[in-house]
Order: structure tokens, then sequence, then C-alpha cells
């Protein structure tokens, strides 16, 4: 059974003073509304980052007693994961309404930390964590300065992935970084070095947001008001949790994740009219298009195809996981929403989550329906 | 700087774990690593009163560690370094001339 997303939709962004169960509530009923359904009509849920039981707590705040659910937890990655177990639950009829949701406010919180999380009895927290890498930021740096090293690039090559997300986010009122102009190389080369080679404008930006999709079979998307977005593939991929497993640092999960993604799709990195890819830190953004086949190796920054339409992590909006956001982008663009930054005639969208310490990757391949 | 060796596939792991990551072997057999190896690539950290440059280091062996450099003012990756300790911790410092 074809599955595709019905509904998609922010919660309000930025810093909000709401709670996540405030936020997490508009992105799932303005997804509903957006899909011309309502909470009865919710037998799925998939959502993380509330609490423990984040899936169970949200469906007892909004008074739904789902038959599927899943929490999940990978990252910002997780979100693209979803979107494969719903299609699998919905395919099977274990389900017929899936919304996948998150939210955070951790801008209005400033729950966000820098050191991260080092759990008691990993072994990261006995080897690596003596050394006080910043988590995750270090090994980002440490990715970016063997691809600066290894392709002969240097700092102000990179910062102009930052400059490119500003500009775009000027196309999208949405954006925390709407109507603050331009941003320079030179600004992010000035701006505060936290871990070297990357700086403070090298960073995806911490702000309140969230959003939601939702997922029926195709037939039934089909009678609801909005075009239908089919889902055409995913794929995923688990590489490590430690900063020191990686063989090469320039050898993502993307890769295995990308490919994956599309032998399910039947398609190939040509077919691709636009590409949202988790932009944590500068560096994924060229290290992503390579990996999922935009690029040669070392030639990331010179893509031309449109991605990150809207910003993105760099100047969008960064709640914590990107991930949920991405699909949203993804399906406004495919249904010619998006405006003064709409990808003319649009009709295959790529969206590739990654989590952790480039830990976790996972594609989704959506398309229009034909 | 002690490394597991796998007698049955011949490769060397850090950390120490029950089995072989390469072979699913538990032939495991602790060695005491060469203490050289090369910088795969590093970071400053600034976020602290005074920097400090973690790093990941290839061993020769194979396995590569998540270390500190010290003494190393300017690293470049793919420099070679060589073992030392510090604060109990196993640190690495640029390798002597030949
Ligand atoms: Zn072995």
């Amino acid at each position: 059974m074809s599955v595709a997303i019905a509904g998609a939709a922010e919660c309000d962004l930025g810093k909000t003073g709401k709670s996540i169960l405030e936020l997490q509530t508009q992105a799932v009923t303005r997804a509903l509304a957006d899909a011309g359904l309502t909470l009865a009509d919710v037998d799925g849920i998939a959502t993380n980052g509330i609490s423990r039981f984040s899936a169970t707590q949200l469906a007892d705040y909004l008074g739904l007693q789902p038959s599927w659910s899943d929490s999940s937890f990978a990252g910002g990655a997780v979100f693209e994961m979803y979107v494969a177990r719903a299609a699998q639950a919905i395919s099977s009829g274990q389900c017929s309404t899936v919304v996948i949701s998150y939210a955070s406010n951790q801008r209005s919180a400033r729950s966000r930390k820098l050191t991260g999380v080092y759990e008691e009895g990993t072994p990261e927290a006995a080897f690596e964590e003596p050394y006080r890498p910043l988590y995750p930021i270090s090994y980002y740096a440490m990715v970016a300065q063997r691809y600066l090293h290894t392709y002969g690039l240097s700092r102000a090559d990179l910062a102009g992935v930052a400059v490119a997300a500003r500009d775009r986010a000027q196309l999208n009122p949405a954006a925390w970084t709407y109507g603050k102009g331009p941003l320079t190389v030179d600004e992010v080369l000035a701006a505060p070095m936290i871990s070297s080679p990357l700086g403070a404008l090298d960073c995806c930006l911490v702000t309140d947001g969230g959003g939601a999709v939702v997922l029926t079979s195709l037939s039934r998307a089909r009678d609801l008001p909005k075009p239908p977005v089919t889902v055409m593939g995913y794929g995923e991929a688990l590489t490590h949790t430690g900063m020191a497993t990686a063989p090469d640092l320039l050898r993502t999960g993307a890769i295995e994740s990308g490919q994956r993604a599309f032998a399910r799709a039947g398609l190939a990195p040509a077919d691709v009219d636009v590409v949202q890819l988790y932009d944590s830190f500068t560096i994924s953004v060229p290290l992503g298009l390579e990996a999922l086949g935009f690029a040669a190796p070392g030639e990331g920054l010179s893509v031309t195809l449109p991605h990150n339409t809207g910003g993105g992590g760099l100047a969008y909006c960064h709640p914590g996981q990107l991930g949920v956001l991405l699909l949203v982008e993804a399906v406004r663009q495919l249904r010619g929403e998006c405006g003064a930054r709409q990808v003319p005639d649009a009709s295959v969208a790529l969206a590739h989550g990654t989590g952790g310490i480039f830990s976790s990757h996972a594609t989704v391949i959506l398309g229009v329906d034909r | 700087m002690i490394l597991q060796f796998c007698r049955s596939c011949q490769k060397y792991q850090y950390y120490p774990r029950p089995i072989c990551v390469a072979c699913g072997g538990d032939d495991l057999w602790p060695v005491e690593a060469a203490g050289t190896g090369v910088v795969d690539s590093f970071t400053v950290v600034h976020r602290a009163e005074t920097p400090y440059t973690v790093a990941r280091v290839s061993l020769t062996e194979g396995p590569i560690v998540l270390t500190h450099l010290v003494d190393i003012p300017d690293p470049v990756c793919d420099q070679p370094v060589r073992l030392d300790w510090r604060d109990g911790l196993p640190v690495f410092r640029p390798s002597l001339p030949e």
C-alpha cells in the first residue's frame, strides 16, 4: 500500500514562552487542520523529546489512545525513521493515520547545554569524557578540520555555507534570521571560536520550535483537501556513538542511508529537485550533499541543486532536533506553497536527518502524486 | 596504554570489550601499545580558561583513540605523535626527531 503525507505544519518558532506540550499541541492540531482531519482521526503517534514516555505522554495530553506509537530516540534523524515506521504500520493495517511531531522550548527554557550528555556507564564516559570534548560540536569540528585538510580548503570556504543559509532565510518569513539581512564571510570568521575550526556562526541556532506531519494511505490522502505527497523511499544507517569509532571522518552513514532510500524509491540523485539536509553545522552541508550523491567528494561546497530552502538549522530554526521540520519544508516545496523561495516544478524532494555526532542517519524521498 | 589483540584475526582494538568487533571472537589478549601514531584530526576547544586540543589519533596498531595533544601549538592532520601521560590520562606529544 502506498502511503502519503497529507498534512504538515510548524508550531510557533523562535522564543515562544510556551511549554513543550503546548507547542506539540499546536504542531499536531495545525498539521491535522492542514490535512483536513481532526484528532479523532489519529490512531498512531510518533514523537520524542517530551519525557521518558513521550508518545504516551502526548497521547494522554491530547486525549488519544492510539493503536500504534513510536518513541525511538536517535537524535535529529529519528523523524525520518518515523516516516519509515509509520508507512510500514499503515501498510500493514496496524493504524490508519499517524501524526509525527516534535517540539522544543529550549530557547525559552534555556535548557541547551554545550557540554552535552555523557551517560554514566558508557564507554564514552570512561574513555572520551575525560578529554572534555564539547558534545556534539567538537566532533563536527574534527570532521571539518579533516575536510579542510583533505581538500585544501579554508574556514572562509566553509563560512560560505552560513552565508548562503542566511540568504535563503531572507525568503522565509518564519525564519529566526528573517529580515536580519545578509551575513558576510568576515562576520562568520570573526564570530567567537568555539571548537576550531568551527566558530559560533558555523553552528545551528538555538530556538524553540517544532512541527508535525500527518501520514495516511495514498488512496485516502487523495480524498483530502491538500495534494498528497507520496513516500517514495526511505533508508537509514547507524554508525557510532563514540568520537573515535568511525574509521574515516569523511565517510558518514549518509552514504548508506541515501543509497538505501534511492534503491527503495527506484530513483537516483539526478531525479531530485530539492534537498532538505540537516545542517547542524556548516560542515554538515557539503559533506551531506557529497554522501547523498549530489556532489563528488570535496565538491559539496559548489552544489547548485536547491537545498535547505527555508534557511535550515543555521538560519531558520533549530529546536534541538530539526528532523520533522525538514519534512515540513519538503512537503511545502512539493505542494508549491513556498512563495518567494519556491523551487519551480519541484516534484521529488529528499529529506535527510542526522542525529548525535553523525551517529544516526535517515533519508526519506518524497514525491508529488502522479 | 593497553590495547586488546585478537589472536583469531590479528586485529587490535581499543577500548577493551569482551569480544573482538572485527571477527566476533573472544581470544583477546592485553598488549602494551607501541605509543606511536598520527593525528587523524583535532579541534582546539575555546570554551575554557585555557584552550585545549582534543584529537583523534590513529595508533600504529590500527585503533583510533580520542585524546589530547600537548606541546603542539599548531597541529596538522597526519602529523606523527607519540604517547605521553598527563594526570593519569594517555595524551600525545610531537614525535621525537628521527
Ligand atoms: Zn578478531
